[in-house]
């Protein structure tokens, strides 16, 4: 088996919530591996687990037993620090509803990964303002989140994503909240960087969505079902 | 852990921003703060501005002397009759022992009454004071014009006389007083000199010291041949009551050679007194010893005072905490969105903290602010004076972002161990 290829390999990943006496097994043991430029759906119906699984992929969430290579890293030990590192540098991140700071600028949220980077500040500025320019908002930069409509404020979560240059870019439910127009825009501007090359994993439990990608992994009880 | 300034600064803008937005309820937040370190700098100036009067004051007797001043001791009962002649106080006989003491430089005499003195028309009700020339330099009495008088005039027993600057002013608001004439009780004195004036305020009476702004200086043999040894007051009694008492010396003035000899020879000087006082009529003022006492009322004072700033300022420390508690529930969604695109624990610490430091400090600086205005206004109204002193302000300043640092940590702290994936679901 070829595993340059592999930026992700999961190996039985397991996830248990303990609520006071109670044991929620959520993910019973998923295993899948992902190749770089690949661009995967996950389906499945709600309470499948397939949440979590995005989460740990994306180094949110961590797992209760299993291992997981990242770009052929064993990181299931990885401390926060070193998994907030990850996130930081290799993952973009976009949700359904948005997740953009209320008090801050469309420049100042699209600006934040790299803040954390400690990346210089006017080259950090530049950047932004031409990902906004990409997303279609550069007339917008100086508005707050709330005086945008919900298609743009996921164009600016996109540019967010973005401004890591990541490797992987998640997406959970990105156009469960938006109108069928602005739900393909958002979906043909995340192929567009897929064809860049750019790894995307979407979650959605719309089929429309799904066909969107060339493999769908459905997932039932927290296990992979079926895929194809 | 890597310093990174500009970094830093970038924190500090964006907290400061976050600050902004929330204008009211940061004021309101900090208010605690602003009052304690208002308190803390306002007290202070007005306790440094109480010692410091009080430190003049005792200055102006000299810290190297001893002051023995006569005192009316309290008659029983047979004795109060009207017309009794009162005979108390420090006699030539004391002069002569007391400078048989080796520490005792010199004694300076003084007589004194209290009387109208006139110009004219005009009068004021002031302190004349018969002495000798070294007066002056043992007291620290400058003059402003003219001169004091000397020797051949203290021998001669001149009609010339010394007068304080209020004196002055209500006597010859606008003629130069040097060469006239002023008239005490019947006789005529001739003015050769102008004490310069001294400020004082408030508390004069408290330290034994005597204004020499209304004094006026004669010679002391003058004094004697022209007023004798007797002072007639009319007693508060009805007319016709009067009260005689005879004085030799109401004070005298020990310079003594070494501060360290201050307090030995001040119990020397009882100890001779006693032998031929058989009545307490005297009252011995040590200069040094009221300043050290000022000084333990002035440490006392700074204790309680420092124990309410500090109750103060904890009290809007929590105050501070408390309102941090909640930001970061209010703010839960946002940590968990900072999280995910890669903040680390020390990063939302850092945030929080400082942005509950800035809060702190500000609050800081409008109390430093406050707290130099208030002593201004109690200066002006109540004419205390007041003293800020450049440590009170760096002290409370530094306190106040002490207490950012310490009451900020905890609610950054939980903001920073918020598990990510539930701060994002936070509604």
């Amino acid at each position: 088996m070829n595993y340059q290829n592999h930026i992700i390999r999961l190996e039985e990943i397991t996830k248990v919530y303990h609520l006071g006496e109670i044991d929620i097994s959520v993910l019973k043991g998923v295993s899948c591996t992902i190749e770089k430029g690949e661009h995967v759906a996950i389906m499945g119906p709600s309470g499948s687990g397939k949440t979590t699984m995005l989460n740990i992929i994306g180094c949110l969430d961590t797992m209760s037993s299993g291992k997981y290579f990242f770009e052929n890293n064993d990181i299931s030990y990885f401390d926060d620090d070193a998994l907030s590192e990850i996130r930081n540098r290799k993952i973009g991140f976009i949700f359904q509803s948005y997740n953009l700071i209320p008090q801050l600028t469309v420049l100042e949220n699209i600006e934040m990964p790299l803040f954390y980077q400690h990346f210089d500040e006017a080259k950090t500025r530049e950047k932004a303002i031409e990902l906004a320019r990409m997303v279609g908002l550069e007339d917008r930069l100086k508005h707050r989140p709330s005086e945008l409509s919900g298609g743009q404020q996921q164009r600016v979560a996109i540019a967010r994503a973005l401004m890591n240059d990541p490797v992987l870019i998640l997406a959970d439910e990105p156009t469960g909240n938006l109108d069928s127009v602005s739900g393909k825009e958002i979906m043909d501007l995340l192929c567009s960087l897929n064809e860049k090359g750019t790894t995307l994993i979407v979650v959605t439990h719309d089929a429309n969505i799904a066909r969107y990608s060339r493999r769908i992994l459905r997932m039932l009880d927290g296990k992979i079902s079926n895929e194809n | 852990m890597k310093i990174n300034l500009t970094h830093l600064l970038r924190i500090i803008r964006y907290g400061w921003k976050n600050i902004w937005l929330y204008k009211l309820r940061s004021l309101l937040t900090v208010l605690g703060i602003v009052f304690g370190v208002a308190s803390v700098i306002a007290m202070l100036a007005i306790g440094e501005g109480a010692s410091y009067e009080a430190r003049k004051m005792i200055e102006s007797l000299g810290s190297n002397n001893i002051i023995i001043k006569s005192l009316k001791p309290p008659s029983d009962a047979k004795t109060q009759q009207p017309s009794n002649l009162g005979v108390y106080g420090l006699t030539d006989r004391d002069l002569r022992k007391l400078k048989t003491i080796p520490s005792v430089v010199q004694i300076i005499p003084a007589w004194e009454m209290q009387e109208d003195v006139w110009y004219y028309d005009k009068n004021i009700s002031a302190k004349v004071v018969g002495t000798l020339p070294e007066y002056k330099d043992v007291m620290n009495l400058s003059i402003k014009t003219g001169r004091y008088f000397d020797d051949v005039e203290l021998q001669k027993s001149e009609p010339v006389a010394i007068i304080g600057s209020t004196v002055r002013t209500s006597l010859f608001p606008v003629e130069d007083p040097i060469g006239k004439t002023i008239k005490i009780k019947s006789s005529y004195f001739r003015i050769i000199g102008i004490a310069g004036e001294k400020i004082f305020a408030g508390a004069s009476e408290s330290f034994m010291a005597e204004d020499t702004n209304i004094a006026v200086y004669i010679p002391l043999t003058t004094t004697k041949l022209f007023f004798g040894e007797y002072e007639v007051k009319k007693t508060t009694g009805g007319a016709g009551s009067w009260e005689r008492n005879w004085v030799q010396y109401h004070r005298f003035i020990l310079q003594i050679s070494g501060t360290d000899k201050i307090l030995v020879s001040a119990s020397l000087v009882n100890d001779i007194l006693n032998q031929t006082h058989k009545k307490q009529d005297y009252q011995i003022i040590v200069p040094l010893e009221l300043l050290r006492q000022a000084e333990r009322t002035k440490r006392i004072f700074n204790i309680v005072l420092g124990s309410i700033a500090a109750i103060s300022l904890i009290v809007g420390g929590i105050g501070i905490m408390n309102i941090m508690l909640a930001v970061v529930t209010e703010r839960t969604r946002e940590i968990g969105i900072r999280r995910a695109v890669g903040a680390k624990k020390r990063d939302i610490i850092n945030q929080f903290l400082t942005e509950t430091v800035i809060l702190s400090g500000s609050g800081g600086i409008i109390g430093i602010v406050l707290g130099i205005l208030i002593p201004r206004i109690v200066t002006k109204f109540a004419g205390m004076t007041t003293l800020i002193t450049p440590w009170s302000i760096l002290l409370s300043f530094t306190i106040s972002v002490a207490i950012g640092i310490t009451f900020g940590l905890y609610p950054a702290r939980k903001a920073a161990n918020l598990d990510p994936i539930q701060a994002l679901r936070y509604e």
